[in-house]
């Protein structure tokens, strides 16, 4: 029905969609099943008193003064796991177990940015195969 | 599929490469999609296929006489040379100006440009010291455009990374359909900007048209001036002390920071009353098990 709204649950711990992967909280997520929205706060602007060496050896090489796109990249939750959303293959990368997570979100986001930017770099990101198969020569 | 060189690669059809690299025969069935980061990857900060640049290398194109196809693959033959930095000069409105630049260069665009410059951009810092038409950095990826004059209507559409930033005024719907990145605009934005917007931060020193942040899903518009009229579900917020120190370092660093600071900013965000999950969907999922 067009015009109905229903909101989602606030999100109110760093931990919540680690300790309760499903994320239910109103009636209408309940009814549906699903969690209704992000998991985690697309509108945060970074802190940046909290880079890692690596983040501010990247923005030097890419002839940036701030994080650039890196700004939108958060550290999300799959399936009660923590994960990072990968624009150029469309989906979520996982975080290994042996990554202790901080337990701020901005930390965490910093952590997501360096391991997002290792990954695509890298040549085991998928992007390199389809770009072989599919590039114009 | 390792056996096969780059150089084989070259000799075959698109479709002879596919094949013979494994995309359409490898088995899927039960294949799972999880992927994990590599915590010991090797640290890398461009593309492996980026050509190596070297922004102390300059060199200059003259526009004059050549399409925008010559001129874009004239930067790209360029980049291949190792030259970092490369000043287009008299484009003298010319379309499409450096589009599609997936690696890091200084791109000096010394005139104004007509529509869609520098879009799909993935990482390049671009500066043009004129105008430009509709669509300036549309379906940008990464990396930074900075316009010294007015911009057209549709600044940043789609816009997905970095900063897009316009000394002067913008016209209509600007960031229409942003999902990422930032638009900084010094002076006033028209109507409908932030149009369907749902990602991302939109930055106005000046005034904005009417129905700011129409349809907004999510995303962040800041306003310095007055606003002529919030759209549907674009409603005001609480400025923190995160978005004010935000806000200070993004205009601090493209030299828009206004004399009387940031305190004065209106912040818009979305209602959430357009997050419709509709009624019938239940109903129907009962319908079906």
């Amino acid at each position: 029905m067009a015009g109905t709204q229903y909101r989602g649950s606030e999100i109110k711990d760093v931990d919540q969609f680690l300790n309760d992967a499903e994320g239910l909280e109103t009636e209408r997520e309940k009814e549906i099943g699903q969690h209704i929205g992000y998991r985690y706060d697309v509108n945060l602007v970074p802190d940046y008193g909290r880079l890692t060496p690596f983040l501010k050896q990247y923005m030097e090489v890419m002839g940036w003064d701030d994080l650039n796109w890196l700004e939108d990249i958060h550290m999300g939750y799959e399936e009660g796991k923590p994960a990072v959303f990968d624009r150029n293959i469309n989906g979520w990368v996982r975080i290994p177990d042996s990554i202790e997570l901080p337990d701020n979100q901005q930390d965490r986001d910093m952590i997501a940015r360096e391991l997002l930017i290792k990954f695509q770099m890298s040549d085991r990101h998928p992007l390199v195969m389809l770009r072989k198969a599919y590039m114009k020569f | 599929m390792a056996s096969v060189t780059d150089a084989e690669l070259k000799e075959m059809t698109q479709e002879e490469r596919v094949k013979a690299l494994g995309m359409t025969t490898e088995q899927l069935t039960g294949k799972s999609m999880y992927i994990e980061f590599d915590p010991d990857a090797t640290e890398r900060f461009e593309y492996p296929w980026a050509p190596s640049v070297d922004f102390n290398k300059r060199t200059e194109v003259d526009c004059d006489g050549k399409t925008t196809t010559e001129v874009n693959n004239q930067i790209r033959a360029l980049m291949a040379e190792g030259y970092g930095t490369i000043v287009l000069q008299n484009p003298r409105g010319m379309h499409s100006l450096g589009v599609g630049i997936l690696s890091k260069l200084n791109l000096i665009i010394d005139g104004s440009t007509g529509y869609f410059s520098t879009g799909l951009i993935d990482g390049p810092n671009v500066r043009i010291t004129g105008r430009v038409g509709w669509s300036c950095g549309e379906n940008m990826m990464a990396g930074t455009v900075v316009v010294e004059k007015n911009a057209g209507s549709t600044f940043g559409a789609a816009i997905r990374g970095g900063d897009l930033v316009c000394r002067g005024s913008v016209g209509s719907r600007t960031g229409i359909d942003m999902k990422g990145g930032t638009i900084l605009v010094g002076g006033d934005t028209g109507a409908l900007s932030g149009f369907m917007m749902q990602r991302g931060r939109m930055v106005v020193c000046g005034n904005a048209g009417k129905n700011l942040g129409d349809s907004m899903y999510d995303g962040t518009i800041y306003v310095g001036g007055d606003i002529q009229s919030c759209g549907v579900d674009a409603v005001e917020a609480e400025l923190t002390d995160l978005d004010k120190a935000w806000l200070t370092r993004k205009l601090t660093q493209y030299g828009l920071m206004p004399d009387k600071g940031v305190d004065h900013f209106t912040k818009i965000v979305a209602g959430k009353q357009l997050w419709n999950y509709d009624n019938l969907e239940p109903n129907e999922k009962k319908l079906i098990l």
